[in-house]
């Protein structure tokens, strides 16, 4: 048990801090911290010249989606990058437990993705008209923590399709700006057409910015716990999706030697 | 001539590369469709469908805008991942000379968004694509790719010194597309942000193409972007000599 449990908190933060290309404070200041100021910003502005919406509905959706930058890349880098660095055959030829293994990889990258979205929250209070009631702050945080678990999910899912997947850093781009249009981060989720709605609510983070903006409105966390209940469906959905394909490609990966081939 | 030329020859055979690549035409499409959707929805549910094209036009040029920083941030990172960064300085041609096409090569890409953007206001959205002036808006555009890609050669001056200079590059692009007007009227901004926004050539590139579409006289903007775009070529033959000579007395041109 205790060699589980190592492996799964020691060897989950070591190859996070191996894997994550991002983790220099060069790289992570510039790309976690400085760029999201700026999106927050544009849409809150954007939501001001539409007439759509208050910068409170538009703090709220980016503050959570911009953890999308830990859950997507963090979580596509901290699996895909061990065949990129070709660690992945000595990685799996070793016989330590595959689920302690590949969940432990997704504590620092939920942990992060919280830090990230608890940044773009406090610059939304510090620059923009956002000051929710003191009371909402323990509700908001335990939506979000709920949220940033389902998009790490979905990051982990993207993590294992690129142990096969030729160019999955295409992928995980093109999945974090569709973030925007399906999950009602900017858009009302009811004001989009029905098959997008759709799409929306197989997506992490849908629900949860739902909760988060009702929470801060002054909803209770019983008055939202239809939408967290589904949000964290949605998030164990995907890791467990993620699981499967992390082993489904590593059996494969074994029967063709093709572990790290492109 | 060989100056010409070499711009020329290298404007093209980069233009063939970064067409052939997957993931740059797919950004370069991809993204500014992506907040051309935002914005629309935004627009629309916001009762704000008048400003639909506007918002259109602001997406393209965001889509050239983003292609040129891409481009800017790998100019010289694509160099040395693999490993011909001290061949290219190190050749007899001037340096500047080499990663200018490569930087305009990166705005001209973003012909695609340009039209991507475009083309799916018109389908998916149904937006009028009508010019007031359509010989200024022809006019407007290259002038504009020019622009970007002038500046976007500041940048990648800059990012010579700077070894994650693709962080850095992905970094600018809100802020950028924020001071400069493109989906959100300057006025709405501090009044402190309109000064920095006429240091910046998408601001009158995108006053122009919007005058030139939407009605006005988008001349006075076009020389502005044409005169800034001289300016950006004397900060960026400065920035890339003192660069330059820093990186290799430092050794660190190939760094990683």
């Amino acid at each position: 048990m205790i060699g589980w449990l190592r492996l799964f908190f020691v060897g989950g933060l070591i190859a996070f801090r191996a894997l994550f290309n991002w983790i220099s404070p060069a790289l992570y200041i510039p790309t976690m911290l400085l760029g999201p100021i700026f999106q927050i910003l544009l849409f809150a502005y954007m939501g001001r010249y539409s007439g759509l919406e208050d910068d409170t509905f538009f703090v709220v959706g980016n503050a959570v989606q911009i953890s999308c930058m830990s859950a997507i890349y963090a979580g596509t880098m901290t699996i895909a990058n061990e065949r990129s660095y070709q660690t992945l055959a000595p990685l799996l030829a070793s016989p330590a437990n595959r689920f302690a293994l590949f969940m432990g990889r997704s504590l620092p990258v939920l942990v992060n993705g919280l830090v990230v979205s608890a940044w773009g929250f406090c610059i939304g209070w510090w620059l923009l008209d956002f000051d929710p009631p003191a009371s909402s702050l323990p509700a908001l945080a335990f939506v979000v923590a709920v949220s940033v678990s389902a998009a790490t999910a979905f990051g982990l899912t993207l993590g294992s399709i690129g142990m096969r997947a030729r160019d999955v850093f295409l992928i995980s781009n093109l999945a974090y700006y569709l973030f925007w249009v399906f999950c009602g981060v900017n858009v009302p989720l009811d004001e989009l057409p029905g098959w997008a709605q759709q799409i929306g609510r197989m997506l992490p983070l849908t629900h949860g910015i739902e909760a988060a903006r009702a929470v801060v409105a002054g909803g209770s966390l019983s008055d939202v716990s239809t939408l967290v209940r589904t949000e964290a469906l949605v998030g164990l959905s995907y890791a467990a999706l993620a699981y499967a394909l992390f082993r489904f490609f590593e059996r494969q990966g074994r029967r063709s030697a093709a572990l790290e081939t492109y | 001539m060989n100056v010409v030329r070499l711009v020329w020859t290298g404007w093209l055979f980069h233009i063939k590369t970064l067409s052939l690549s997957g993931f740059f035409v797919l950004t370069a499409v991809f993204m500014p469709v992506v907040v051309a959707t935002v914005a629309f929805y935004m627009f629309e549910a916001g009762g704000r469908p008048g400003t639909l094209f506007w918002a259109a036009l602001g997406a393209a040029v965001y889509g050239i805008w983003s292609s040129t920083l891409f481009g800017s941030g790998g100019a010289i990172q694509w160099q040395r991942w693999q490993g011909t960064l001290e061949i290219l300085v190190a050749a007899p041609a001037p340096f500047f000379l080499v990663v200018l096409p490569l930087t305009l090569a990166t705005s001209t890409i973003g012909i695609y968004s340009l039209c991507a953007t475009l083309l799916w206001g018109r389908i998916a959205f149904g937006i009028p694509f009508t010019l007031a002036h359509p010989l200024e808006f022809a006019v407007a555009v290259p002038v504009t790719i020019l622009g970007l890609g002038l500046l976007g050669m500041v940048f990648a001056a800059t990012f010579v010194l700077y070894r994650h200079a693709n962080a850095l590059s992905n970094m600018l692009e809100w802020p950028v597309l924020l001071v400069t007007g493109l989906l959100v009227p300057l006025s709405l901004l501090p009044g402190w942000v309109l000064p920095i926004s006429w240091a910046f050539a998408p601001t009158w590139g995108m006053r122009a193409l919007r005058d030139a579409a939407l009605g006005g006289n988008p001349w006075p903007e076009i020389a502005i972007t044409l005169l800034l775009g001289a300016v950006y070529v004397g900060i960026a033959a400065a920035f890339l000599r003192y660069f330059e000579r820093a990186a290799r007395k430092h050794a660190t041109l190939s760094l990683t």
